[in-house]
């Protein structure tokens, strides 16, 4: 860190942290603009979308050499800018925006893949009517994206992030008069907004603590010592301390945003969105945001932990990233939908990019992120350009023989397959998840993640072997013929490739690059990183694992030409596994009849004690005072000259005016009451003068 | 008189009755003479919050002899508080004229009459610092509702209008009660008793009324709360005094609804602040626990019985007792007696936040009534979520500018329903954790209540006979938008209201005792 700089009260920010806040404005504002723009300026709204994300693109690039200008072998670059939003009684709420390592990969991954999308999205939208709308909302989600991830507030943060959220629902519910894209839509929000009311909860409780949400500001932030220690002497219950609760509550915000266990369901309903959608903010952004979170509040979830230790919070991230990601791997062997199946293999890689957090820290996970936002990306927009050139089919056994159809499409979509199945040596997705794997066979509580996260690496093997083999292999059982798809289409998918492969040089064991950067360590060159003890070991273990799962995929799968109606070999071979697996191990089905049935129950029982309890009494006085009024009526009949109390002469008056209300005469009666009301007050006002 | 030598409180009191007076007589023009009376009442409103004192006191001050005898006093004047519900009351009221140009068919200078005399009832609260008076005007307002719900209201109206009145009634009584026993309570041989807010929260803080009380009634203190709040607590409201509210909101003509919602609903948080709390603080830190119960069954509860509604009306009046039920919590949560510094620091952020709620929600409540009231003006009175569907197709803008209505009211980060309930949690977190985190329910079911409406509307393949539903013209239009960016613009630039309530929530706090 840049202490000497940071405790200087005249520290300035250099130029390119000064307009930082450029690079998420940019897009926003030409989402504003777009807004403003009537259905027919396509190119228009296309051209300011993709103009503005160069912008901020450009920007990221600069911020990252500045970044990399300023790192040292023992600091690193942390700038950041802080101004107040507003005061409440005499305490302020503060907002700011940092560039620091982190922020700096972040940024340039966000609109470079942003940006080949929307490119894509060109050709892939062309022929929609809604086409300047869905620039302006990617536009807004690009803008909100790049907010998140230059947030030096946990405030502007979770600002940022429900704004992605609402966009992520905008664009699932894209195609709104399919009733099943609007379902979804809602699913995702609400999903979503479970895991974060805990978030919110865990920022008024760090609010609360340390009277600040800043990250960064002079050694006074919530993520620096005195606010850490502070969190840190105080319990929480569960033997957790205050630092490690709040972690959790903000942890489980994470877990709604990158459909974690148990919050994962609707992700793969996310599928509903046009593909870039689903490419973007499915796959390599937005869905990663959540482990983004954790690593920009890494701090609080690690302090106390001894060195080399772990921390109960940490613990926590680990078990459940671990879980997750063999729990969605298994459901993706078992699914037909080309972007259903991807859907689960990126819950099951945030699962994985969640483990290495916790296990490895921050370079771990987040070495995965980037690689995988890459490949992930690549393979949606493969598997985009195939259901376009398969005219809008997404069942992959009415696909198959694609790769002579497609032959472009063929050789990035392999790539991206094989960078995800972690081939050894050649592609980035081997380096990464290693990386993982290497953290967990280290880890001192259990080696229960190390063993789930290897079976997790071969299953991932199979079911994306199994999808490769039904769509590019054998012949076409599809109705009509693929065509392959433009060049707009086709150029972001070679260029998403060449990353795809290249991308494992910057984070080998022999140049770790990408972690010294991320941790402030030194980066030398040296084929001595593999020597270390046991890691020859695990690195020819993967290899064997990601082997056996290709092998396996192609035995059961491999030029076999199954009729789209034929039972699935492994259906065949193990029926008992397929259909849980099939019907996605029953978890909507769980959901809907406990959470969703308790909600719908619980909304009768509150309207039904409103109509009968609540409103029962309210009856039942009306029901009394009407017979009182009876009652009285009955006594001023016997005895007209009878002294009455003063209830009765309320209400018989109060009666009399209803009745005249209901008797027609009702516009003069109200023209003279209004008029009195209107006199009295006059009368009363000059009354009073002084 | 006040600092800018001009009864201005009393003029912007006076004017809408003036109004109101016009527009009783011009019959098919009053819609006009209504909306330049509202429109002139903004502008004079938004001057005074522009004059408020910096110190956040209260300011522009009127004070005239009436009946001292009687305690009685003329009595005005405004802080922050006050200032921003006069806003709100008049920028709702020009709205609800607005809203109300194609509904009015039957006696509408009558309609337009006691529209503006609510206006005047509610200017009237908002400003007057002696019980006597204040009630005048707390009565004033419900007169008008009443008539408007009873003869311009849906099929089941009469019911509807009599529980309303009924139900009022019954809190103003309880409120009446107390603060007679309070005059009689405060009268000593040789002076008249008092009914002045500000001279009894002196009494309340320094101890002297409850000892006053005692020594006259006997331990009534307590009760005397209880009567007071359950004033407020039926105009809010709080559960379960709330049963009359869905029904009123349903059968009164949207832009009546509108008005109760936007600036009805204030009062009686308005009197929790200015009245309740500074003279019955310590009964009601005593009563602390039931009351946060009490809100926190209002926020969630609230939210579940809207998810249970079909009709669009009755949908938004729950969320609408929901919404409010925030005000509440976040009252009753800050009741803590001798607050040390951190949570002085979340009393201010509690109280913050409730004022901009109230402001928030009554800005889109009434929005979204608006809304509602133009959908069925197009579809000749439906109003049902089933009875929709697909109309983003047909309606695109009206379809957005709804939808952004409606994310306010979901409390979307960057529009204006955010920050009020993001200080309230902040404050209230951290003063009572527990109810904080039953509350935070509220948040998500009022999520699913309002996505679900707009699944059933908006989204799905469009019936044939909605194909050609209209969307917005052009007057709509131009109508809306200054109400849709005043959205946007409080939920980016809460300053605005923020940098002008913030002392008078200081100011405030300093005074109360609990």
């Amino acid at each position: 860190m840049q202490e000497s700089a940071a405790f200087t009260p005249q520290f300035a920010a250099s130029a390119i942290t000064g307009i930082l806040w450029l690079i998420p404005v940019a897009p926003m504002v030409a989402s504003g603009l777009i807004a403003l723009l009537k259905q027919p300026r396509r190119r228009l709204a296309a051209g300011l979308a993709i103009g503005s994300l160069s912008i901020s693109l450009l920007l990221s690039l600069v911020a990252l050499c500045h970044v990399l200008t300023g790192w040292t072998h023992d600091s690193a670059v942390r700038e950041f800018v802080n101004f107040t939003w507003f005061r409440f009684g005499s305490s302020t709420v503060d907002l700011g925006w940092v560039l620091d390592p982190l922020a700096a990969i972040m940024l340039v991954m966000v609109s470079f893949v942003g940006l080949l999308i929307f490119i894509y999205s060109v050709g892939y939208m062309a022929h929609d009517e809604n086409f300047t709308r869905f620039f302006c909302f990617l536009s807004l989600f690009a803008g909100a994206m790049l907010g998140v991830v230059i947030s030096n507030s946990l405030l502007l943060l979770f600002m940022c992030w429900e704004i992605v959220g609402l966009t992520s629902y905008l664009l699932i519910g894209f195609w709104y008069q399919k009733p099943s894209a609007a379902a979804a839509a809602k699913k995702a929000f609400v999903t979503t907004r479970v895991g974060d009311i805990f978030f919110l909860l865990g920022i008024v409780w760090l609010y609360s603590q340390t009277g600040t949400l800043l990250f960064y500001n002079h050694g006074v932030g919530s993520l620096e010592g005195l606010a850490l220690v502070n969190l840190l002497s105080q319990h929480a219950g569960l033997g957790l301390s205050a630092a490690g609760a709040i972690g959790l509550l903000i942890f489980a915000g994470a877990v709604g945003k990158s459909g974690q266990l148990p919050l994962h369901v609707w992700l793969p309903d996310a599928m509903e969105g046009p593909t870039p959608v689903s490419a973007l903010i499915h796959a390599a952004t937005m869905v990663a945001a959540g482990v983004f979170l954790v690593a920009r509040v890494y701090p609080l979830m690690s302090i106390g932990a001894a060195p080399h230790g772990t921390t109960a919070a940490l613990t926590v991230v680990t078990w459940v990233g671990a879980s997750t990601a063999v729990f969605a791997a298994l459901i993706a062997v078992a699914q037909n939908d080309i972007k259903r199946i991807l859907a689960y293999s990126t819950i099951s890689q945030l699962g994985y990019m969640m483990a290495g957090l916790g296990l490895g820290g921050i370079a771990v996970g987040m070495f995965h992120l980037i690689t995988h936002a890459f490949f992930k990306a690549l393979l949606f927009l493969g598997a985009g350009s195939v259901i376009h050139g398969c005219h809008d089919e997404q069942d992959i056994r009415r696909m198959g023989g694609l790769r002579s159809d497609m032959p472009l499409t063929f050789i990035t979509y392999a790539i991206g397959m094989l960078a995800l199945c972690g081939f050894p040596i050649f592609f980035s997705g081997f380096w990464s998840k290693d990386g993982i794997l290497e953290a967990a066979q280290h880890w001192d509580i259990s080696k229960g993640p190390f063993y789930l996260l290897v079976f997790g690496a071969l299953l991932t093997a199979f079911y994306m072997t199994r999808q490769v083999c039904y769509v590019f292999f054998g012949y076409n059982r599809g109705e009509k013929h693929a065509h392959e798809s433009p060049k707009v289409m086709t150029l972001p998918l070679a260029i998403l490739a060449f990353f795809a492969i290249v991308l494992g040089v910057i984070g080998t064991p022999a140049w770790p690059w990408f972690h010294a950067f991320l941790e402030n360590r030194t980066a030398s060159f040296s084929w001595r990183g593999f020597a270390e003890p046991g890691l020859g070991l695990l690195m020819l273990g993967s290899s064997f694992v990601v082997f056996a799962g290709l092998g396996l995929g192609w035995w059961l799968y491999g030029n076999k030409t199954p009729k789209p109606e034929a039972p699935d070999a492994l259906e065949k071979s193990a029926p008992w596994l397929w259909k849980p697996l099939r019907d996605r191990l029953y978890v909507d089905e769980l959901y809907g009849a406990t959470v969703i049935a308790f909600y719908a129950w619980w909304a009768r029982v509150a309207d039904w004690l409103d109509r009968r309890i609540w409103g029962g009494i309210v009856a039942a006085v009306t029901w009394l005072f009407g017979l009182w009024a009876q009652l009285n009526r009955l006594l001023d009949i016997d005895w007209v000259d009878g002294g009455f109390d003063k209830t009765c002469e309320g209400l018989s008056s109060g009666g009399g005016l209803l009745s005249r209300v209901e008797g027609g005469r009702v516009q003069n009666y109200l023209r003279i009451l209004a008029a009195a009301v209107v006199a009295l007050v006059a009368i009363l006002l000059w009354s009073s003068r002084p | 008189m006040n600092v800018l030598g001009f009864p201005i409180l009393t003029l912007l009191t006076v004017l809408p009755l003036i109004g109101a007076a016009f527009a009783l007589f011009s019959g098919r023009h009053a819609r006009i003479v209504a909306l330049f009376t509202t429109l002139a009442c903004v502008l004079i409103a938004l001057f005074i919050w522009t004059r408020l004192p910096a110190d956040g006191s209260i300011g522009l001050v009127e004070r005239a002899a009436w009946a001292p005898s009687l305690g009685i006093e003329y009595h005005l004047g405004v802080d922050g508080l006050g200032g921003l519900m006069l806003v709100l009351s008049a920028i709702v009221t020009l709205m609800a004229v607005d809203a109300a140009q194609h509904r009015v068919h039957h006696m509408p200078g009558l309609f337009f009459g006691l529209v503006l005399t609510l206006e005047a009832g509610l200017f009237g609260s908002f400003t007057a610092l002696n019980f006597f008076h204040w009630f005048l005007f707390w009565e004033l307002s419900l007169i008008p509702a009443f008539f408007l719900i009873k003869l311009w209201g849906g099929p089941k109206r009469g019911p509807a209008a009599t529980q309303f009145f009924v139900y009022t009634m019954a809190g103003s009584v309880a409120l009446l009660l107390s603060f007679l026993a309070i005059f009689f309570a405060t009268t000593s041989k040789n002076a008249p008793g008092t009914m002045d807010f500000g001279q009894l929260a002196q009494m309340a803080a320094s101890g002297q009324l409850a000892q006053m009380v005692t020594a006259h009634l006997g331990p009534v203190m307590p009760w005397l709360a209880i009567g007071v709040l359950a004033g407020f607590a039926v105009k809010v409201p709080l559960m379960p005094f709330h049963t009359w509210l869905p029904a009123a909101y349903a059968e009164a003509p949207s832009p009546v609804t509108m008005l109760l919602t936007g600036a009805m609903s204030k009062m009686g948080v308005y009197g929790l602040l200015r009245i309740a709390i500074p003279i019955f603080g310590p009964q009601i830190a005593a009563m602390r626990t039931p009351l946060l119960v009490l809100a926190a069954a209002t926020v969630v509860m609230g939210a579940w019985a809207a998810a249970a509604q079909t009709d669009l009306k009755r949908v938004l009046a729950y969320s609408s007792i929901n919404h409010l039920g925030y005000c509440l919590l976040g009252i009753f949560a800050l009741a803590v007696p001798a607050a040390g510094a951190a949570q002085q620091a979340s009393q201010a952020a509690a109280l913050n936040g409730v004022i901009l709620q109230m402001f928030n929600h009554g800005l889109t409540a009434a929005a979204l009534f608006w809304f509602v009231s133009m959908m069925q003006f197009r579809s000749g009175g439906l109003r049902g979520i089933n009875d929709f569907g697909g109309l983003r197709k047909p309606a695109p803008v009206f379809a957005g500018l709804m939808g952004i209505a409606l994310f306010s009211s979901l409390g979307l980060p960057g529009l204006n329903g955010f920050v009020g309930e993001f200080l309230i949690f902040r404050g209230v977190f951290s003063l009572s954790w527990m109810s904080a985190t039953v509350s935070v329910l509220g948040l998500l079911v009022t999520a699913v209540v309002i996505l679900t409406v707009i699944q059933k509307v908006f989204s799905g393949p469009v019936p044939e006979h909605w194909a050609a539903f209209p969307d917005l013209h052009h007057g709509e239009r131009m109508a809306l938008a200054p109400v849709i960016g005043l959205l946007f613009l409080l939920g980016l630039v809460p300053q605005l209201i923020v940098n002008t309530i913030n002392p008078t929530v200081q100011n405030l706090l300093a005074h109360w005792r609990f």
